[in-house]
């Protein structure tokens, strides 16, 4: 027991005196969760907006204020003629052109149907998508409001409310993500640098030498990166509720408990691909292909799994961020307590056993050869 | 004669390749046993049994008493080991790294405090006790994890090319430290690449393709091999 105390205490002045280290540590999360709540984002505010209106009459007109007063456009530039537009995109003046058509206001008071358009520049999807659904919904609130004194027969109107996070702010999507990024990031991916480390300058000879068991060892190398990850799961918490409102519905304590059954799963992982690696430069390089890319890609932080290809969807079945995201989700925004995620829940553990013993088991065998 | 270190037909085989076939040898309390071998020959292999890290495919062997097959963790703490890369922790202070290695092989605090006190004086390292490894010259390092090594009293040190990379005076100051641990009764069994440092062991074996090729004295060697040096030797005995 004292010989563990004293290897963590020597894990903790690595860890204390590396500033590298320590900025990856403490400086990441906080960076990476700014970064995402901030830049990275699906809403707009003010985006740019290029107008050929050819009717200049009263509804038109109105229109264009009504877009420009949502907030989420601004008008930049007017336009003459098509060429104008045409090439307003390839400078990239505006992200959204829309083009009024010259017998506007008449045929609208004529009983016709009065059409716009909306052109967007495709080679940013998302972006473009977010614009027209946005542009769409203005123009469809602004018909409501001329019908009211003129009303037409047949209307159907939608009124949707998203609920739990009915401003659909994109920052909630991004705390779950990066959450379980930067917890990979610290357990899995620092985990297997440190064993690495101890390889690549002979002191893990040293230490298999020495009186200290296998597990002492293993146990000593990870417990301060547990206690870390645990600080950070709190900072990043505690960022994402002062900083940017994300309520915490659910139970705190379930939430770090949740959090520390993926740790002791990333940590596993991280003492997998120590076996497997000599240097701390492979080690770097096979924690970022293996875990980060698919956390990244394959859990639905960033993409939906609904519209991925079938073959995706089953590959992100065994990618334990998506568990761990769905979980943080469901605890976070929707207050859901353990009876309602247990399904999750049980998969995530049995990953987290399976990881365990397959390090273990590789591990002892490193020893043995 | 007390024998520290006993090898009968000790074998280490990966697969179809034999590391290390069938040696036997056996190592003298006190003394200082040099290990030689070309890269390749087997001495890591057989040095790996010996200390506890690799179970022998066939043979036997027992080291400060004590079964290579059977009780490994009770060889670990009778032995010190160092490697070719001196493995000391560099971010960690002079006095860290005592703390450290006398804390994993359980000795107690009272017991680490005198004993650092001791081993600071006679490196003479007193005034770096709070220095980074890091920031010391190479000689230093190689000193004091052989001090460390030695910090629990094992019964035998094993020093793997514990001089590559080192020059000349320094070495012979770290034989000199070899010297002072056999005089008190500690074990040298070392490998080492320097002929001139073969001539300072008490008796030396050289291995060959897995076997013990020759073990005797180093004059004893030089007389059965025709040879002025010890570099003749091995050189007429790896030739084949």
């Amino acid at each position: 027991m004292k010989s563990f105390f004293a290897f963590v205490r020597k894990e903790f002045y690595h860890i204390l005196r590396d500033r590298r280290t320590l900025l990856i540590l403490f400086g990441m999360p906080v960076v990476q969760i700014i970064l995402f709540g901030y830049a990275v984002t699906n809403e707009f505010k003010g985006a740019d907006i290029g107008v050929w209106d050819q009717s200049k009459d009263a509804l038109s007109t109105e229109l264009i204020t009504r877009l420009e007063a949502s907030g989420h456009f601004s008008l930049a530039y007017t336009y003459q003629s098509r060429d104008q537009v045409e090439r307003a995109f390839q400078d990239a003046e505006i992200k959204m052109a829309v083009i009024i058509p010259a017998d506007f206001g008449a045929t609208y008071y004529s009983g016709r149907t009065a059409d716009i358009q909306l052109i967007t520049d495709g080679t940013n999807p998302n972006t473009a998508n977010t614009l027209v659904n946005y542009a769409s919904a203005i123009v469809q609130g602004f018909q409501r409001e001329q019908t009211d004194n003129r009303p037409l027969p047949f209307q159907i109107s939608v009124d949707s409310r998203m609920v739990y996070n009915p401003e659909l702010l994109s920052v909630f999507m991004f705390v779950p993500g990066v959450m379980t990024l930067i917890l990979m990031l610290v357990s899995a991916m620092m985990t297997s640098l440190t064993i690495a480390r101890e390889k690549e300058l002979g002191t893990m000879e040293l230490l298999l030498v020495s009186p200290l068991s296998p597990m002492t060892i293993i146990l000593g190398k990870v417990t301060p990166y547990i206690l870390l990850s645990l600080i950070n799961t709190v900072i990043i918490l505690a960022v994402s509720y002062f900083v940017f409102k994300v309520p915490i519905v659910g139970s705190l304590w379930l939430l770090l408990g949740l959090s520390l059954v993926f740790i002791l799963m990333a940590l596993a992982l991280g003492i997998l691909i120590s076996t497997r690696t000599t240097t701390q430069q492979s080690a770097m390089m096979i924690s970022l292909i293996m875990l980060m890319m698919p956390t990244m890609l394959l859990s639905g932080f960033i993409f939906p799994i609904e519209s991925m290809p079938v073959i995706l969807q089953y590959l992100s079945n065994i990618i334990p961020a998506k568990y761990f995201i769905i979980m943080l989700k469901d605890v976070m925004l929707k207050g859901s307590a353990l009876t309602f995620i247990w399904n999750e829940m049980v998969v995530l553990l049995g990953m987290t056993v399976f990881f365990l013993l397959l390090s273990w088991k590789n591990f002892s065998i490193r020893l043995g050869g | 004669m007390e024998y520290v270190i006993q090898a009968d037909q000790l074998t280490k085989k990966f697969g179809s390749f034999t590391a290390v076939n069938a040696i036997s040898f056996s190592v003298k309390k006190g003394e200082i046993f040099g290990f030689l071998g070309a890269n390749g020959a087997g001495k890591t292999t057989a040095m790996r049994m010996l200390t506890g890290l690799s179970q022998p495919t066939a043979g036997q062997a027992s080291v400060a008493g004590y079964d290579v097959r059977t009780q490994p963790e009770q060889i670990k703490r009778h032995i010190g080991y160092m490697s070719q890369k001196f493995s000391l922790y560099e971010d960690l202070t002079v006095g860290e790294n005592i703390w450290f290695f006398g804390n994993i092989y359980g000795l107690s605090r009272s017991v680490i405090k005198s004993k650092t006190e001791q081993l600071l004086q006679e490196l003479q390292i007193g005034s770096v006790k709070k220095q980074l490894v890091a920031s010391l010259p190479l000689g230093w390092k190689q000193r004091l994890a052989f001090a460390l090594a030695s910090f629990h009293n094992p019964e035998i040190v094993f020093l793997d090319e514990p001089t590559g990379g080192v020059d000349p005076i320094t070495r012979r100051e770290f034989w000199e430290m070899i010297y002072a641990a056999a005089d008190r009764g500690t074990t040298i069994f070392v490998t080492t690449h320097y002929m001139d440092e073969a001539e300072y062991c008490d008796r030396v074996s050289i291995m060959v393709d897995g076997n013990i090729a020759a073990l005797d004295t180093p004059s004893g060697l030089k007389d059965s091999f025709e040879a002025r040096s010890m570099d003749e030797v091995f050189v007429k005995l790896a030739r084949g």
